[in-house]
């Protein structure tokens, strides 16, 4: 028997603990249960067509960009290439929304989102070559490093954005992550820094369904990604991913708030990765064909175009404007890029330390005699490296 | 419990000879999974991909997603989790995809999986195995080449084990899974694919870990190396005959226990020693390795003991990674410099 049912007992009255009252009110944070879209929908008569046009430009760009660095994997000439195809809405609507002063921290599949920014094509495209881990540099691009271990660039953003705030810099950091590097710690950490410092930092995952082989459905049990923002006290926005106007849209609000000193946002685009993970990868064991087929006739070039053609703003001439832009974007990349880079080996120990130390200037001696004595260098031993 | 003889005796195991590496590793696990209910594998893509390197392939369509587990994309969280398990009874094999991508889960390892037995007064140990492919020379970009077993071999409660050859792929394994302590095995990435005419009919019989094996016996000097080094040395080896040298080359198989013994000998022997790794030499497991043979056979050494190993700088680009790697010449130029006088 409970102290309620004794007999004459006053009624219980639960009360909260005396410290406990809610930090934020979660409604406002919580992400509409649709993605948010622009084409084809009522809100596309404001959207503004300069924007729309350029946004097309850069698809259509990136479009080829994606082929041309396919391609160069085929002849050798890059080490390994993640794909972005079908994901260019994001890619192109993650650079266009920011002022020269932010900062792009992109994942190791956001190349096309570097080069969207201004990047040169083949300095971004140097650490899958393999002859720069780093190609460009990262001050003068307002572009970190492409990151390959996941989410770990998710802290990085945060702390600068902070930094940035601290020195009084109206200065945003948009970081993007895919739907796997969500599960990592980092994410966690990241989100949660930058909701209590209310840094400047917009997160944008981009949800192309599989972290390699791994659906999302193995990856998460949350109603979408974009609701993890509201457990870190943030808002979360979920919004079609390969709708370009509808992301630059998102981001822009985001970017805005961010801006103002409102803090972080969490927006998870939902796009569908077309190729395989990397070309090394064979999509073919964890998903079929009819799966990818049902995403083309979603492609975010013709979304775009179906729009600006219908609204008059793009017809044939201008298409063909667009696409001869891209074809010379892809021929100079292949020119360059067929060309082998002209590396030194003794830069191996130029940037380790800024000063050389004792033992590295011993081990470079060593290697320039043996380049000297012509030896042939042999990192031996390999069998059947594929 | 299915015995190994039954479990191969099943026609699945009719595949073309040779075997490489990754189709030893991936037996290891299967035959594992056959005798004993309480393994289980888990990690980035072990399932219905078969993992990136295909060494977990099928076992998801033999014994299930439960058995074989495509996990959240978390390190920390696999290894954290496989702790929980072995905790309740599990023997788990957690598979990381990429020697840099383990580093989230150094936490769990220093602070829990290597420590539980020790923290517990032995009451619980914590049968885990953690696959690491590590290792340079397949022309991996950034954050895919790294050589972690140095962080590992300074990690107190840890065994680390390193197969070279085909056979040792799949020993190792099995013993490393049978054994009730942690153990980190470090899998030589560049050589998955090398082949053997091991058959999985006839396994070898599986050695407890902790021996080396003397690869090639010579009387001149001893090249001691372990993992990707050893086609290395074997070659230098043969290579140095016509400079008159009789090398014996030592394949330790196993870092932590380090068989003192079976190096020992061998140096004792042939007065000499060369450690050769590709990870980098400052600090790394070269140094531990001559420190040991020069206490133990300072009045047999007729030269110091050499290092060859790569260089002290973060894992190079791929394009680059040929001048970082030691070859067969930095381990012949060591060689010549074991004929040392003192004063020279
Ligand atoms: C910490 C870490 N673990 C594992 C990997 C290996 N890896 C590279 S990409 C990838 C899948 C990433 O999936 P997702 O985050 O959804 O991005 P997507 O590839 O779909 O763009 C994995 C597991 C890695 N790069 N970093």
């Amino acid at each position: 028997m409970t102290v309620q049912e004794l007999p004459g007992a006053p009624a219980h009255r639960p009360t909260p603990p005396p410290a406990w009252k809610p930090l934020t009110d979660p409604a406002p944070l919580l992400p509409d249960p649709e993605p948010y879209r622009v084409l084809g929908t009522d809100a596309a008569a404001d959207a503004d067509p300069e924007l729309l046009l350029r946004l097309y430009a850069e698809l259509v760009r990136g479009r080829r960009y994606n082929a041309q660095a396919t391609a160069l994997t085929k002849q050798g000439r890059l080490a390994v290439y993640p794909s972005s195809t079908g994901q260019e809405a994001c890619e192109v609507a993650a650079a266009l929304v920011l002022e020269e002063r932010d900062w792009l921290f992109p994942s190791y599949r956001d190349t096309l989102a570097a080069v969207a920014r201004g990047l040169d094509p083949v300095e971004a495209l140097t650490l899958l070559r393999g002859d720069r881990h780093t190609g460009y540099d990262p001050r003068e691009h307002r572009i970190a490093p492409l990151c390959t271990p996941l989410a770990t660039q998710l802290p990085h953003a945060v702390g600068l954005a902070h930094a940035a705030r601290l020195k009084g810099d109206d200065v945003v950091a948009l970081a993007m992550v895919g739907d796997g590097g969500t599960s990592e710690g980092d994410f966690h950490e990241a989100l949660n820094f930058a909701a209590v410092w209310r840094a400047p930092v917009v997160f944008l995952v981009q949800n192309n369904g599989f972290a390699i082989s791994v659906p999302l459905a193995k990856q998460t049990a949350a109603p979408s990604l974009a609701h993890k923002a509201v457990g870190y006290g943030m808002p979360g926005r979920l919004v079609d991913g390969n709708d370009a106007a509808a992301v630059h849209e998102v981001l822009a609000e985001a970017v805005a708030r961010a801006r103002r000193g409102e803090g972080p946002t969490l927006v998870e685009a939902v796009t569908y990765r077309m190729d395989a993970h990397t070309n090394a990868d064979d999509a073919t064991r964890y998903r079929g064909d009819a799966e990818v087929e049902v995403w083309r006739e979603h492609d975010p070039i013709l979304l775009l175009e179906r729009e600006l053609t219908g609204r008059g703003l793009l017809d044939e001439e201008a298409v063909g404007t667009v696409r001869e832009a891209a074809e010379r974007m892809a021929a100079g990349l292949r020119d360059q890029m067929n060309a082998d880079p002209v590396l030194d080996p003794m830069d191996l120990f130029s940037h380790v330390f800024e000063e050389q130390t004792g033992q590295l200037r011993e081990q470079a001696a060593m290697l320039r005699d043996e380049l000297e004595a012509g030896q042939e260098p042999h990192g031996g031993g390999a069998e059947d490296a594929r | 419990m299915t015995t190994m003889a039954a479990a191969t005796a099943g026609g699945r195991t009719a595949r073309p000879r040779p075997a490489t590496m990754a189709q030893a590793l991936g037996r290891a696990l299967r035959d594992s999974m056959a005798e004993d209910p309480t393994v289980h594998v888990l990690g980035e893509d072990v399932g219905t991909l078969g993992g990136v390197f295909r060494v977990t392939d099928g076992l998801a369509k033999e014994f299930g997603d439960d058995r074989c587990t495509d996990t959240p994309l978390a390190e920390a969280g696999i290894l954290g989790a496989a702790v929980g398990m072995a905790m309740y009874g599990l023997r788990p094999v957690v598979e990381m995809q990429f020697d840099a991508f383990a580093y989230p889960a150094f936490e769990q390892l220093a602070s829990h999986v290597a420590k539980m037995r020790n923290r517990t007064g032995g009451a619980m140990p914590l049968p885990i195995t953690v696959r690491v492919p590590y290792g340079g020379g397949i022309g991996g970009v950034e954050h895919h080449s790294d050589s972690s077993e140095a962080y590992y071999m300074a990690t107190p409660g840890l065994h680390v084990v390193t197969p070279a050859t085909v056979e040792d792929a799949y020993g190792l394994l099995r013993a490393s899974i049978a054994s009730d302590d942690p153990v980190v095995f470090l899998e030589p990435k560049r050589l998955y694919w090398s082949k053997s005419d091991w058959s999985p009919e006839e396994p070898a019989p599986v050695e407890p870990i902790g021996r080396a094996a003397v690869r090639r016996p010579g009387r001149s000097a001893t090249l001691i190396t372990y993992g990707p080094s050893l086609p290395v040395c074997l070659e230098a080896a043969e290579a140095a005959t016509a400079e008159g040298w009789d090398l014996e080359v030592v394949d330790l198989r196993s870092l932590v226990p380090f068989d003192d013994e079976t190096v020992t000998a061998s140096v004792r022997r042939t007065g000499r020693a060369v450690v050769v790794h590709e990870s980098s030499g400052f600090g790394g497991p070269g140094g531990e390795i001559a420190a040991r043979v020069t206490e133990r056979c300072f009045h047999h050494l007729e030269a110091p003991v050499l290092r060859v190993a790569g260089f002290d700088i973060p894992y190079p680009p791929p394009m680059q990674e040929k001048h970082h790697l030691p070859g067969v010449d930095r381990v012949l130029d060591a060689v010549a410099r074991l004929q040392w006088e003192a004063g020279s």
